[in-house]
């Protein structure tokens, strides 16, 4: 359901990018969605299609890219995917494990003409 | 042609709440936002506490539900401010909502302000309120598996509250696997067992609630 305030978030980044770029027409929108924050695709590109309607971004295409969650560890540098939310590290069992990826909601691009 | 931006979609209420953070802050006031599912015992979290560290702490609440004020009515009757935010179907609180709602309090009053959201493991856990930790709570009759099914909200966690330990034994809740999990999404969180009914462990919990109030106005000095 908060997938809808964050299509909303989504279109007021794209109307904004392409006003100021002068541009009449949204084609696409590129989108970076964190393994952890739990977006549910359909439910995004189905908010966004709605709430576009009666915009320049009416019938823009929403492509979600899936960022994988990456640790670090602190304590011996070790850098990899956190499977199945653990975060212990694999290589020293450090539990000092920073997200360096997979956490973002971001809007990558935005596609005019 | 496509323009690169790079632009956090939840940045004007990731501002919103910064600024609310600093205000509140910059008082002295000790921000939660307490989240977790329908029925895991937010409210009677909450009436316990007040009454437990009435002495020592003034506690002020913003009361998020989809409609009704029932739970804004039985922490009015405990006798702390309580404002209630009605989100008419939202599945979470946002920061404007909560900073309106923090203009309707007397902030000289108060030492600590909890946020209880709507019920809800999965929105909430997006969107930033100006809080200084966020505190989830889970029972024992939702089922062991939660953490993993939500891990997001378990990880940004400053403490884990598992309520309803006192029902145990008519469960077939694992508190092992849910212990193992919590600690393996958020090795240093301070996860509390508590029965809010009985009362079992929740003076860990007012211990932990006064030392993070204390941090706060020794850090105003």
């Amino acid at each position: 359901m908060h997938e809808l305030a964050i299509a909303q978030g989504i279109l007021n980044i794209a109307l904004n990018t392409a006003a100021s770029q002068g541009a009449c027409k949204i084609i696409g929108v590129k989108v970076l969605a964190g393994e952890l924050t739990g977006i549910v695709p359909e439910s995004l590109e189905f908010g966004f299609s709605a709430l576009a309607e009666g915009t320049i971004a009416a019938g823009a295409r929403l492509s979600i890219c899936a960022v994988p969650l990456t640790g670090l560890c602190r304590d011996c540098g070790e850098q990899r995917h956190v499977e199945k939310h653990r975060f212990v590290c694999p290589e020293c069992g450090s539990y000092a494990i920073d997200i360096i990826s997979g956490q973002e909601l971001k809007v990558e691009s935005v596609e005019v003409e | 042609m496509e323009i690169p931006v790079m632009s956090n979609i939840l940045s004007k209420n990731d501002k919103i709440a910064a600024e609310l953070n600093a205000m509140l802050t910059a008082r002295g006031i000790f921000v939660i936002n307490l989240l977790g599912s329908p029925g895991c015992g937010k409210t009677s979290l909450l009436e316990k506490t007040i009454d437990m560290v009435k002495n020592d702490l003034k506690i002020a609440v913003i009361e998020g539900d989809l409609y009704t004020s029932k739970d804004a009515d039985r922490l009015a009757a405990c006798g702390t401010p309580v404002i209630q935010i009605n989100t008419e179907g939202g599945c979470h609180l946002d920061a404007t909502m909560v900073k309106t709602a923090v203009t309707k309090l007397d902030l000289d009053a108060i030492d600590i302000l909890i946020v209880e959201n709507v019920g809800n493991l999965v929105c909430p856990a997006e969107f930033n309120v100006g809080e200084h930790a966020k505190v989830v709570m889970l029972s024992t009759t939702e089922g062991e598996d939660k953490p993993l099914k939500y891990p997001l909200v378990f990880r940004q966690s400053a403490a884990v509250i598992l309520n309803k330990i006192d029902l145990l034994p008519y469960t077939s809740f694992d508190i092992e696997s849910a212990i193992a999990d919590i600690r393996g999404l958020n090795p240093y969180v301070n996860l509390l067992q508590v029965s809010c009914r009985t009362g079992e462990g929740l003076a860990g919990w007012a211990e932990w609630l006064k030392a993070r109030a204390g941090d706060m106005r020794n850090h105003l000095g």
